[in-house]
């Protein structure tokens, strides 16, 4: 911590660089023996393709089908983004009001903390009936799962705020916008980013369940097409492939999140700040 | 002033009419001030009927022992927390809400992590929507007053408690205020740097006469610093006795040794040992119950 305080913001940043660098080859490293010994492992007890396929296989036939996944992947992709920027923006204001107004606070508070124990996937079969086959109940799904998460979290770092920074605003006689902007909006950012950051790992999840349950397109529905159909090595493909959206998804808001509160992203780095690369 | 230079005076940019004019209409009235807090089944009787008068440019130190209620007798006069009963009035005005013309340093530094020191004091005239940019300079210079020059650029949490605690002084100080309530400024600081600070504030304080509040639990530092010092009783906490100073300004650091520093600094002692708020250890335990 000294050594940071000491060194110019340039150093900061190259020294940043290459602990992100040494994160990322440990990570590719365990990777590689991850695949290697899977490849040897398949290969050496002679395990059935349509049991477990050997990573080599999953990539050959991938490379051949890739255009057909990349269309899905698109459709899955439109809902999760689609899903996950409406509740986003509806939460947030809704963590505003309820944080500043006692009569919101009375009437949505309990009723969002009961929506929340519901199990929401469990809802899923529901929003066929009403909405069809379509694209508005995964969307529905998606935006259900996000939601929660971030208006908890966002009431929280609405909330939080301490009582003497409230009467340091007070006495320079600053008003409402004036001290939410300058204080309260702020103070709440690292905690709306820690909501942000679920909802995102939660919402890849929701659009493929909402995909199982129903539809004619998406990843969820290439996955089930593919295990009815026994072609194992594209199951696993479509897997990593999903796996992939969810990891930009998250990564996006994480970049947002650095760009938006660098000062928070900053004083995490020398801890527990690469702990999710 | 440690550099030479002076950031408040008659060519200042944020003092609003020239150095003395803004100083009138700051007397402090409070009159039979309670203060009950109620949480629960219990009930904390923090102040009981407070009487005080601090004339406009006057200095004047609370000392008394913790929990005795300072930082409440702060608040209720700064128009942040209701009286219970009793009324404070400032410059003649009864005060009921927030009083704004003025500067506070809490007993915590409260800045915002997320702003730089610069930005930090400049919160406080942001606030009152003044972004002449001469508060820069304004603040620079004050930040060079209390050994924070080239620290302008550092946010809170690379900076030590007691470097916290001076940003949050120059950040009562940027706007000029006429009237500077400080709870336990110093608290937070080394020995040699509470020194050196006490004697910078006395300078300030010289040359812009603003009317001050200045809570402390350290009878020397009081006596340095104050016309008068306010002696409270424990919890709940009274105006136990009022003790004028009379010690020639500036009080260098050579005050300490002048007669007229030890005469009141031996009262106020005698005052807390009466009350059972210090003892000496020869006599053995005699803690007042509290
Ligand atoms: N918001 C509050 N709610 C309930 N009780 C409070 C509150 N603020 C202060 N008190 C109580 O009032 C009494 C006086 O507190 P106060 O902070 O004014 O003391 P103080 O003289 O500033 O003490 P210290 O020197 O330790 O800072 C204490 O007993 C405290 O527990
Ligand atoms: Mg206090």
């Amino acid at each position: 911590m000294t050594a940071a305080a000491d060194t110019p913001a340039a150093w900061g940043g190259v020294r940043r660089l290459l602990v992100w660098v040494t994160g990322v080859r440990y990570i590719l490293v365990s990777f590689i023996v991850l695949f290697v010994v899977w490849e040897i492992g398949v290969r050496v007890f002679a395990v059935p393709t349509y049991l477990l396929p050997p990573p080599s296989l999953v990539w050959l036939e991938f490379t051949e089908r890739w255009l057909h996944v990349l269309k899905h992947t698109w459709v899955t992709a439109e809902e999760i983004v689609v899903g996950y920027v409406i509740a986003v923006v509806v939460s947030i204001p809704m963590a505003i009001a309820i944080a500043y107004s006692r009569v919101v606070e009375r009437t949505a508070y309990p009723l969002i903390v009961f929506l929340q124990i519901v199990p929401k996937i469990a809802i899923a079969p529901l929003f066929i009936i009403w909405f069809g086959f379509g694209f508005t109940p995964k969307l529905l799904l998606v935006f259900l799962l996000s939601f929660f998460p971030i208006v908890v979290a966002s009431i929280a770092g609405f909330k939080s705020i301490d009582e003497e920074t409230m009467e340091l605003a007070r006495s320079t006689g600053a008003g409402t916008w004036m001290i939410f902007r300058k204080i309260r909006l702020p103070h709440a950012m690292p905690s709306i980013f820690t909501g942000l950051k679920v909802a995102a790992a939660l919402s890849s999840t929701a659009a493929v369940v909402a995909e199982f349950v129903a539809s004619d397109k998406g990843l969820g529905y290439l996955l089930l097409q593919y295990n009815g159909d026994l072609q194992t090595p594209m199951v696993f493909a479509t897997i990593i492939v999903l796996s992939i959206v969810g990891l930009i998804v998250y990564y996006a808001v994480e970049l947002i999140e650095r760009l938006v509160i660098p000062w928070h992203v900053s004083q995490r780095v020398d801890g527990a700040g690469m702990g999710m690369v | 002033m440690r550099h030479g230079e002076h950031p408040s005076g008659a060519a200042d940019p944020a003092a609003p009419d020239g150095p003395s004019a803004g100083r009138v209409g700051t007397e402090i009235r409070v009159s039979a001030l309670s203060k009950v807090f109620r949480g629960g089944q219990s009930e904390t009787r923090a102040l009981d009927l407070v009487d005080l008068e601090i004339g406009a440019g006057e200095f004047t130190a609370i000392v008394g022992p913790s929990g005795c209620g300072k930082s409440t007798l702060m608040r209720l006069i700064a128009g942040l927390l209701p009286a219970t009963t009793g009324e404070v009035s400032i410059g003649g005005q009864d005060v009921s809400g927030p009083h704004t013309n003025l500067g506070i340093v809490f007993q915590k530094p409260i800045l915002l992590e997320w702003r730089n020191v610069l930005k930090n004091v400049l919160l406080q005239t942001e606030m009152r929507h003044r972004n002449d940019p001469d508060l820069v300079d304004r603040a620079r210079a004050l930040l060079a007053v209390v050994g924070l020059a080239g620290f302008e650029d550092r946010y809170p949490h690379e900076l030590s408690g007691g470097m916290q605690q001076r940003v949050a002084i120059v950040r009562a100080l940027i706007h000029d205020p006429p009237l500077l309530l400080m709870d336990e400024p110093f608290g937070a600081l080394d020995a040699l740097t509470r020194e050196q600070m006490r004697i910078d504030l006395e300078e300030l304080w010289l040359a812009s006469r603003q009317t001050v509040v200045f809570i402390t639990h350290s009878i020397d530092e009081a006596v340095l610093l104050a016309d008068r010092v306010v002696v409270m009783s424990p919890r709940p906490g009274r105006v136990e006795r009022i003790v004028d100073i009379d010690l020639p300004r500036p009080r260098g650091l050579a005050a300490r040794k002048h007669p007229r520093f030890t005469e009141p600094v031996d009262m106020i002692t005698e005052i807390f040992l009466a009350r059972g708020v210090l003892h000496s250890g020869r006599q053995g335990p005699k803690l007042a119950a509290t």
